[in-house]
């Protein structure tokens, strides 16, 4: 009897079946949340040029990637873009963009479509043009509104990406609006990740937990009254959930991340963990560094874990959660995402919390992403 | 609540525009790729999903599945429709306008 197809999501039998491209950290905006990495400045002079890139989306095609993204940073920097997105589209990859929008012209979406691409998701930050230009650190509303709908007109499937902070929350129902109107297949309101420029912004930016349940119960509504026609991706942040994420469905399970001077990455926060030498394609093969490489082998399987992960139950379901925010908060990047209630650190996700709660910060004290930055992971 | 999706016998289906759907070596199988996910097919799915192809009708899918599989005419029919209501569900096909 003929079932629904089981979903790939947990298993690529060893497969990266999932590549990243962050073609380059340049980006004309300055998002408060931005989760590239604080010194994005100085992978400018160490950019893969197109045949390196070109070669790497061969040989994860050739490992058995079927899903690649173009992403950064702002990936239409890159005059090749076109070119890489036809390569990719050749071998029968589904090619997604990643863009803030800034940089795409009508002329160029015709190119894209010509090359093959499938699907572009553009990063959005409100409905309000304030707010978003706050978000933004530049005035660019106006003209990702105008790009959205241009990028309708060429016919791509898109998704709206707007990550969700205490700024914006209170606009999520207009937000859906805006998105339903722009004809949206999917809006995802993305649970903001607390990395880099979103870390040392977190008091700012993290919502309460009555605001997230007061923005569920409209994204519920909404649902209902719009069904099948925008899919809505609402997940309330691990911070308040008691257990952390299946991050990457594990490490080195089914992600490949390239960065845009060639490291090859588990995660693009990967790097977080300062410890960890990551390969780099320019000096190893592509099968080498995904099978072989001591860094992808590291947080594998679950040899790694210790307690209370090693003996949970639930160790299969989120591979004890993200080994970036492990380090990150409690200094150790095996041990158990504080994010989990048994993890003898959850105290440290409490106090944030906390933190955030308190009323009073004022927008002034958020800091935009710029050049020139060299803090390390201890930024807080 | 909307109403569940009617698998007519005369209707013919296609794949929606946002999937991709294609034969995959490395998984040596049918797969549906769209923004963000993948789905591998099993081999009857990924037969029935061939056949949406804007052309076959229900019962002609019935009748190729009957014959490829040598099977009970009624059993296939139900599965079938079963999985073509699935897919529909789930927004991989369409039936064509
Ligand atoms: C880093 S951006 C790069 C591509 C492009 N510049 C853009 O903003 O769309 C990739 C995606 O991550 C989202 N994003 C950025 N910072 C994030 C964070 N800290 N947590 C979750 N999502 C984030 C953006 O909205 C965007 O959709
Ligand atoms: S999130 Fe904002 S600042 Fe970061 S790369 Fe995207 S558009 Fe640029
Ligand atoms: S103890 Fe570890 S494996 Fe168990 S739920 Fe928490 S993070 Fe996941």
């Amino acid at each position: 009897m003929p079932k629904a197809g089981s979903a790939l999501s947990l298993d690529g039998e060893g497969k990266p079946i999932w590549v990243l491209l962050e073609l380059t950290y340049q980006c004309p905006l300055k998002c408060v949340f931005c989760s590239n990495p604080v010194d994005f400045d100085r992978y400018r002079e160490h950019e893969l040029s197109t045949e390196e890139w070109k070669g790497v989306i061969r040989d994860a095609r050739k490992m058995g990637a079927m899903q690649i993204g173009f992403s950064g940073g702002e990936p239409t920097l890159r005059k090749d873009l076109e070119e890489l997105v036809g390569e990719a589209n050749d071998l029968g990859y589904y090619t997604n963009l990643i863009t803030s929008g800034i940089g795409l012209t009508s002329k160029r979406l015709a190119a894209l479509k010509e090359a093959g691409l499938k699907h572009i998701q553009l990063g959005f930050q409100s409905s309000d043009r304030d707010t978003a230009n706050m978000l933004a650190g530049v005035e660019s509303f106006d003209r990702k509104l105008a790009i959205a709908k241009e990028i309708k007109a060429h016919g791509f499937p898109m998704v709206l990406n707007v990550p969700i902070t205490r700024h914006n929350i209170a606009q999520v129902p207009e937000i859906i609006d805006l998105a339903s109107e722009l004809g949206m297949e999917y809006l995802e309101l993305a649970n903001v990740q607390y990395y880099n420029w979103a870390l040392l912004n977190r008091e700012q930016l993290l919502p309460t937990r009555e605001e997230l349940e007061w923005a569920e119960a409209e994204v519920a509504k909404a649902r209902e009254r719009l069904g099948d026609s925008m899919t809505i991706f609402f997940v309330i942040p691990d911070y308040y959930e008691g257990r952390p994420k299946a991050c990457m469905n594990g490490w080195g399970s089914i992600h490949l991340t390239i960065a845009p001077d060639g490291s090859a990455l588990p995660c693009s926060q990967a790097r977080t963990i300062d410890t960890l030498e990551f390969p780099n394609v320019r000096e190893h093969s592509l099968e080498w560094l995904w099978r072989e490489s001591p860094t992808f082998q590291k947080f594998r399987g679950d040899a790694w874990m210790k307690e209370p992960c090693r003996s949970c139950d639930e160790k299969e379901q989120d591979f004890g959660g993200c080994r970036c925010q492990a380090l990150l908060l409690t200094g150790d990047a095996a041990n158990a995402d504080p994010a989990c209630s048994k993890s003898p650190h959850h105290h440290l996700i409490q106090q944030a919390i906390q933190q955030s709660a308190v009323p009073e910060k004022h927008v002034g004290s958020l800091i935009a992403r710029h050049g020139g930055h060299h803090l390390g992971r201890k930024a807080t | 609540m909307t109403t569940p999706h009617q698998v007519s016998l005369d209707d013919t289906y296609v794949i929606s525009p946002t999937f991709l759907f294609r034969w995959e070596e490395s998984q040596d199988a049918h797969v549906l790729l769209y923004p963000e996910g993948i789905v591998k097919l099993n081999e009857t799915g990924g037969t029935i999903l061939k056949y949406c192809n804007g052309e076959s009708t229900v019962a002609e899918v019935i009748d190729e599945l009957t014959a490829l599989y040598d099977a009970d005419r009624e059993a296939i029919a139900e599965g079938v429709i079963k999985f073509l209501e699935v897919s529909h569900a789930k927004g991989w096909i369409r039936v064509k306008s």
